[in-house]
């Protein structure tokens, strides 16, 4: 044994490795259901890079060819079209994850201190998913391919003085067109995912240097016996392996069931216009983005113009992403975990997430003064959920942490 | 699973069941077609190349596809539904040329290979359905679903010949055929489908059960008693 990892291992760090990550990772027993989605968010993005490489053989980044090429890949391709829907679906699952992932991250308080940089580097991680798959989104050259790009890169022609140079900076033409599916394809399969694995394994490291948070907000390290290990800690491998291996599965089964019986889910993942090549003279009745862009989409539209300017709106849109970096120095709250804060808290946390949610439906919804109304009024509760942290956070009375983790 | 996960699993179900493109003025009949109906999707492909194609192609399919998915030889999709002395690897393009259809009906006959997907198999089969006569129009009819169709009434000698019945079932037929022509790949993976999920069931009962096998050391206290 030790002769056969010492070959290795006197030129390079396996078993350290190995230990150090998995092996004798201690993590806090008391995970519940919503730890799940960190692992489940990495098979993710390990399917999404290799159904891509495969669609990459055979797809035409090409205005003249893109849309056709996608349909040669439902049709011609051997098992092309599973492999298709295992990326569009994907892609939408992915973000599934990663809301629950950042849901979890809330309920728990595990943005605080001493985990900003991990939040920090999520966040990151996050917004480059959205670019991701907004690229991605552009590819199969549908109508809705075509008109949202369109509609959300014109946004950036909204920025004052540079606004116009800059748009067309950006597209390599006056209108979305062939130099602009091209770089889009360049962003989506190399630039972007290079990126994103850099940071995911940015992220896993911050997270391994200062230990999993829990359902109970509690620092396992605090609590240590004698042989400097975590009394509430468990190795990460086997008990979450075999944990993260079962937790899979079941993902799948969900996953498959919609790729198998849904893929499309009812215009959601898959929309109906977008089956319609993209023809830059026809406009649709009805343009939607894709539904997890949505949200920030509402936004957007909930801001009204200034002197004829759309650039308000857009500096809107882009402070809901953004202050979600300030969360860990927002929240004053003695405790992390949601079981101990104050029954203010949630109540302010819930209605937060029916804000999102609501503001990602009414993204897909069409303009009315009723939902723009709406639009309005869960915009402002969604910046208020961030702007007077500091001061309700620190309302109410929190129960008291116990020193183990419960469960 | 946690009570807030539940909430947030019911909230999702509700939203999603409103179609975001469902916002359609006209009211659509139900299909109601059967993509594993061979007979119908057979009788959809004659009628489709006799009434349909002259004008309209569905380029993304070939005519071996066809034969293959409709369990038809090569030689009777050859000497049945092929008219323009094609190769039967080809795909299925019209006779018409672009420039007489900008002249005869004002624009291109749209390609129909992904129709069924972009508007719906109800709304073809209704839409097929809702010619009436107008004498203001060009070809002397007009469309309840799709108002002022440059499209003339082609399927009228099939309407005249039959019930109201047997001319629903025909439309039902070519309707189920562009189903099919929307996406070939809907006959594998609806077959495949349940053996995915039965294996990935039977996977889950191994990974749970393994699992508990392991996490019976954190249950009695083998982690938890380092005390």
């Amino acid at each position: 044994m030790n002769n056969k990892q010492s070959w290795i291992d006197q030129r390079f760090p396996l078993t350290k490795v190995f230990n150090e990550h998995l092996a004798e990772y201690y993590t806090p027993r008391n995970f519940n259901i919503w730890y799940f989605f960190g692992g489940l968010a990495i098979l993710m993005l390990g399917m999404q890079l290799l159904t891509g490489i495969f669609l990459t053989m055979h797809y035409k980044p090409d205005a003249e060819y893109a849309f056709a090429s996608v349909e040669y890949i439902m049709r011609d391709v051997e098992w092309g079209w599973f492999i298709r829907y295992l990326h569009s679906t994907g892609a939408s699952a992915f973000f599934i994850i990663i809301y629950l992932h950042m849901m979890r991250a809330l309920l728990y308080g595990s943005y605080k201190g001493p985990r900003e940089l991990i939040w920090i580097l999520g966040m990151v991680l996050y917004i480059l998913l959205l670019a991701e798959a907004f690229f991605g989104y552009v590819l199969p050259w549908g109508q809705m391919s075509f008109w949202g790009a369109q509609v959300i890169i014109s946004l950036f022609g909204s920025v004052p003085v540079v606004g116009p140079d800059l748009l067309v900076w950006i597209l390599g033409d006056y209108a979305v067109g062939d130099a602009t599916l091209n770089r889009f394809f360049s962003l989506h399969v190399v630039v972007l995912p290079l990126i994103l694995v850099v940071l995911v394994f940015l992220h896993i490291v911050a997270l391994h240097t200062v230990g999993s948070n829990n359902p109970d907000g509690i620092e396992i390290k605090k609590n240590k016996d004698k042989d400097g290990i975590p009394k509430d800690g468990i190795p990460f491998h086997p008990y979450f392996t075999v944990k993260d291996a079962m937790g899979a599965v079941a993902f799948l089964w969900i996953f498959c069931a919609v790729v198998f019986y849904a893929p499309a889910l009812n215009g959601y993942f898959l929309e109906a216009p977008n089956f319609i090549e993209a023809n830059p003279l026809k406009t649709p009745e009805h343009i939607a983005p894709l539904w997890y862009l949505t949200p920030y989409y509402s936004v957007l539209r909930a801001i009204p113009p200034l002197f004829g300017s759309q650039f308000p709106g857009v500096l809107a849109m882009f402070a809901a992403l953004l202050v979600f970096f300030f969360l860990p120095w927002l929240d004053r709250s003695p405790v992390k975990s949601i079981r101990y804060r104050s029954p203010i808290y949630k109540w302010i946390l819930g209605i937060f997430v029916v804000s999102f949610i609501m503001l990602g439906w009414l993204g897909v919804q069409p303009v009315t003064p009723l939902y723009v109304l709406l639009a309005r009024i869960f915009t402002g509760l969604y910046f208020a959920f961030f702007l007077l942290m500091p001061w309700y956070s620190t309302l109410g009375k929190t129960k008291e942490v116990p020193d183990r983790v419960t469960a | 699973m946690g009570k807030n996960f539940k909430l947030l699993f019911v909230f999702f179900t509700l939203l999603l069941s409103a179609n975001i493109y469902a916002a359609s003025k006209v009211q659509l009949d139900h299909a109601n077609t059967d993509i594993f109906d061979e007979a119908s999707l057979q009788n959809g492909a004659k009628l489709f190349m006799n009434y349909c194609s002259g004008c309209h192609a569905i380029s993304f399919m070939r005519y071996n596809r066809i034969a293959k998915d409709l369990n038809l030889t090569e030689e009777q999709v050859a000497t049945n539904l092929m008219f323009a002395g094609k190769k039967v690897g080809e795909s299925v393009t019209t006779a018409m040329p672009e420039d007489g259809a900008s002249k005869w009906f004002g624009g291109v006959p749209p390609d129909l290979s992904l129709v069924a997907r972009s508007k719906g198999t109800d709304w073809i089969y209704t839409y097929l359905r809702s010619f009436y006569t107008d004498e203001s129009r060009i070809f002397g009819v007009n469309n309840t679903v799709l108002v002022n169709a440059s499209m003339p009434h082609v399927l009228w000698p099939l309407q005249e010949g039959q019930s109201e019945a047997g001319f629903d079932n025909d439309v039902r037929d070519i309707t189920n055929f562009l189903d099919y022509v929307g996406e070939p790949a809907k006959l594998i993976r609806l077959t495949l489908g349940k053996w995915v999920l039965l294996f990935l069931g039977i996977l889950f009962i191994l990974t749970y059960m393994l699992k508990k096998e392991y996490w019976k050391d954190v249950k009695y206290g083998v982690w938890r008693s380092r005390d």
